[in-house]
């Protein structure tokens, strides 16, 4: 009764008055908060009775500003019950030598890839098949414990680590793959299989995943799904909700969920798959997947290419459109900003001449001889029309490695460039980049830089933002104001990162208040005492 | 002075793919296999262009032993600035028994008909590893010979070559006409670039039987067997130091 006065309070609360006032009923609701730089002080005085967590680089204690952001502010913790020496006994029982209480293992599964949020979870699972999951979800149901579903821990929106102290189940142990029809392609793994293995696996017998991305080598199976990951390959294989045929999902009542069809067409009924792919972790936990994988193309080019103007790059890819049209598997962008950035911290060596704008486009065929004339006669008109002014071509795997290092590398290149505020943007293409030269006018000298890159095939933008060191000011300079310009153009704010902790009350800026009505509908239906994930994906209120 | 470069490059299977063994022993797979330059040609390519690029030499010339497709490698060297190409048409059972000495003989000829003042090649081939031609190739000649360059130093009718050998590093000063063989360090090879690329298509390459250069291909080697090399056997965890030493009293080793 008491909490939901309380957060009846505090949604009345929200209307009115200063920060102050709703912080102090925070204060009430949770003694243990550990979101960093989320958490406004009441009147610039740190709030008594609580923990202030402060670690090293790039993770900064909780500050004295106040957090005008109304987008940030740190949810209340939810009265979810809390772990104790029943549920611990419990699981050792469930799981013996595979429940893990370590501080010290703990600390890394609380934080995310980019350290930019940490949680305070005291508990770690790591179950290895689907039934030990349901175990375990049927338990955390009864007992009101709130559950984390953890993969490869490389989300960039604070959705894969607690918020407080929910109960981290990883699916790292999880990573067999269950079975591979030669035939038709389709492979059928466990959700915690590595996309590097997989695509190990699947190249030795001469096929790929339709998707890849930079985080490949730690990013896992079940975690891309819940996730719906894009990557380099979404332009010639299409998203995961075309790939994914099949999907096994333990609901939070513990109750599983087996509809892990190995066809290519179904259409019995609703499609139920859809609904988890994408869903964060928040409708169901993904235990196994079945996909359907490509051949492995025979060959592969690589070519690199500058050009002096963003116009001219739009030009490029109609012609390679029109040229290369079947056999075009990647289309991606990075600007001069990217470029000096890669060469000042990581000392990679720029390919070719400087230019304003870079892409890398990649071929795929059956053909190596097909492929390399409609490359060549591609590289010539492009050449000869002045559309790009310079470039380099690579048909070894080494060289291929190196030329897509280019782009893959930038991510890794903005974090040792100071603190990053990333954004993943879908826009019409022709604004993609106008977006990048308006932020960089906007903030002017706030900022440290402001670079743009991304799948510029797809239309999707990551924008990229440093500082010295987190800066509260720049934050709030940013945002609102990057999605009510994305907003004004109909894109979405968050194209493949998905909306996790970080974005979660920015969904009103791409979806409709009765869509956003309709998702917390399902939610309630599928997870009723919220145990899932909480805290994100959906808004705090609205 | 007119100076002539010239530069081997042989075809090998990329590095990056994996080897089989074909199921009869008899040799690797190279069938639809990708192949590419050896990377040891590539920085012997680099540093002949760089050398042409100082204004310190005329002309490049790459050649390449070996059938129709060694053309793409020779024009690769091409794209990267090589003048212009000579392939030594080698092919069917000629091109299995190609091996080193049959290579020096095919070099040695060709850099007599040239004029040739300086042979770079790449120390070893990643297939074979032999290590052998450049040395071959200078002993056929009576030239003398700078091998594992990390360093390459043109001075005058002498080239002063820095070697890389086990004890560090030895420098030698050779009079022209001489043979280098290039190591890793020599320098970084360049990306082809688009232009060069189209110029490439448009460079000459020359068509050569050995028969012409009067070289004789008899191998005196028989390759009996290629096998793999033994599956590496997965390593056990234990738990406990009592768990090791009755694993280790187990497998006889203690």
């Amino acid at each position: 009764m008491l909490w939901t006065d309380l957060m009846m309070g505090l949604n009345r609360l929200r209307g009115l008055g200063p920060p102050a006032t709703l912080w102090r009923l925070c204060l009430q609701c949770s003694p243990a908060v550990a979101m960093l730089d989320r958490v406004p002080s009441a009147l610039g005085v740190p709030p008594l009775g609580l923990v202030a967590l402060r670690l090293s680089r790039g993770i900064h204690g909780r500050g004295d500003q106040t957090n005008h952001a109304a987008g940030n502010r740190v949810p209340c913790r939810f009265p979810f019950s809390r772990v104790s020496k029943q549920d611990l006994a419990f699981f050792e029982n469930l799981l013996p030598g595979r429940t893990i209480v370590d501080p010290d293992v703990l600390m890394t599964h609380n934080v995310d890839w980019m350290k930019s949020v940490r949680g305070s979870s005291e508990l770690l699972l790591r179950p290895q098949t689907t039934e030990e999951v349901s175990k375990i979800l049927k338990y955390c149901c009864e007992r009101r414990l709130a559950v984390n579903p953890q993969g490869g821990n490389t989300g960039l929106v604070g959705g894969s680590v607690p918020v407080y102290d929910e109960i981290i189940l990883s699916t790292s142990l999880m990573n067999q793959i269950l079975s591979f029809d030669q035939v038709s392609g389709i492979i059928t793994c466990q959700a915690g299989c590595v996309l590097e293995n997989l695509s190990n696996y699947l190249e030795e017998r001469d096929f790929i995943m339709p998707l890849d991305l930079g985080a490949k080598g730690s990013c896992q199976i079940g975690g891309n799904v819940a996730t719906n990951a894009g990557g380099l390959r979404l332009l010639r294989y299409g998203s995961l909700r075309g790939t994914v045929l099949g999907l096994e999902v333990v609901l939070a009542s513990g109750k599983i969920l087996n509809f892990l069809t190995a066809l290519r067409k179904d259409n019995t009924g609703y499609d139920l798959k859809q609904l988890f792919i994408g869903s964060e972790g928040t409708l169901g936990i993904i235990t196994a997947v079945s996909i359907l994988c490509p051949r492995r193309p025979r060959a592969v080019n690589v070519a690199f290419l500058g050009c002096s103007s963003y116009k001219k790059l739009l030009e490029t890819f109609q012609c390679c459109r029109g040229m290369l049209g079947e056999i075009l598997s990647a289309f991606e962008f990075l600007d001069s900003a990217c470029m000096k950035l890669l060469e000042k911290h990581l000392k990679l060596i720029n390919p070719i001449a400087e230019n304003s704008f870079y892409i890398v486009i990649e071929t795929a065929g059956s053909n190596a001889d097909h492929d390399k004339e409609k490359l060549h006669n591609f590289l010539e008109a492009v050449m000869a029309s002045f559309l790009v002014t310079d470039g380099t071509v690579a048909t070894e795997d080494a060289k291929i490695k190196a030329l897509w290092s280019i782009r893959e590398r930038v991510t890794e290149a903005l974090t040792h460039d100071g603190y990053t505020y990333k954004y993943d943007i879908s826009l019409p293409l022709e604004k993609i980049y106008q977006l990048v030269e308006d932020m960089r006018e906007y903030l002017g000298d706030k900022a440290k830089n402001v670079v743009g890159y991304g799948h510029v095939g797809d239309g999707n933008l990551h924008l990229n933002i440093t500082s010295h060191s987190k800066d509260q000011a720049l934050q709030e300079a940013i945002e609102p104001y990057v999605y009510e310009w994305t907003a004004r153009y109909r894109g979405s704010i968050s194209a493949e990162h998905g909306l996790g902790l970080k974005k979660r009350n920015y969904i009103h800026f791409s979806k409709h208040p009765e869509a956003v009505a309709l998702m917390k509908d399902i939610k309630h239906m599928l997870d009723p005492h919220r145990i899932l994930n909480p805290y994100k994906t959906l808004p705090d209120q609205g | 002075m007119s100076a002539r470069v010239l530069v081997g490059v042989k075809r090998v299977i990329d590095y990056a793919v994996k080897i089989r063994v074909k199921p009869d022993n008899t040799g690797v797979v190279t069938d639809g296999v990708k192949h590419s330059m050896n990377p040891f040609c590539e920085i012997a390519v680099e540093e002949a262009v760089k050398l042409k690029e100082k204004k310190l030499i005329k002309e490049v010339v790459a050649v390449s032993c070996g059938p129709q497709q060694a053309q793409e490698t020779i024009r690769t060297a091409l794209a990267m600035g090589a003048d212009r190409g000579i392939h030594v048409e080698v092919s069917g059972k000629d091109y299995d028994n190609l091996g080193p000495l049959q290579v020096s003989k095919i070099l040695a000829a060709l850099a007599k008909k040239e004029e040739t003042s300086l042979i770079i090649l790449g120390k070893q081939a990643i297939d074979d590893d032999c290590n052998q031609t450049g040395q071959m190739t200078a002993a056929l000649l009576d030239w003398p010979q700078g091998t594992f360059a990390s360093e390459v130093v043109l001075e005058g009718d002498k080239v002063k070559v820095i070697r890389e050998i086990d004890g560090g590093l030895e420098t030698v000063r050779l009079k022209m006409p001489a043979v280098i063989t290039a190591d890793l360090r020599l320098n970084t090879p360049r990306y082809a670039t688009l232009p060069n690329i189209m110029k490439a298509k448009k460079k000459k390459i020359d068509v050569v039987k050995p028969g012409e250069l009067g070289v004789d291909l008899t191998s005196h080697l028989e390759v009996l067997r290629v096998d793999e090399p033994p599956q590496r056997q997965a390593g056990m965890k234990v738990e406990t130091v009592e768990e090791l030493i009755s694993r280790l009293k187990e497998a006889g080793r203690m």
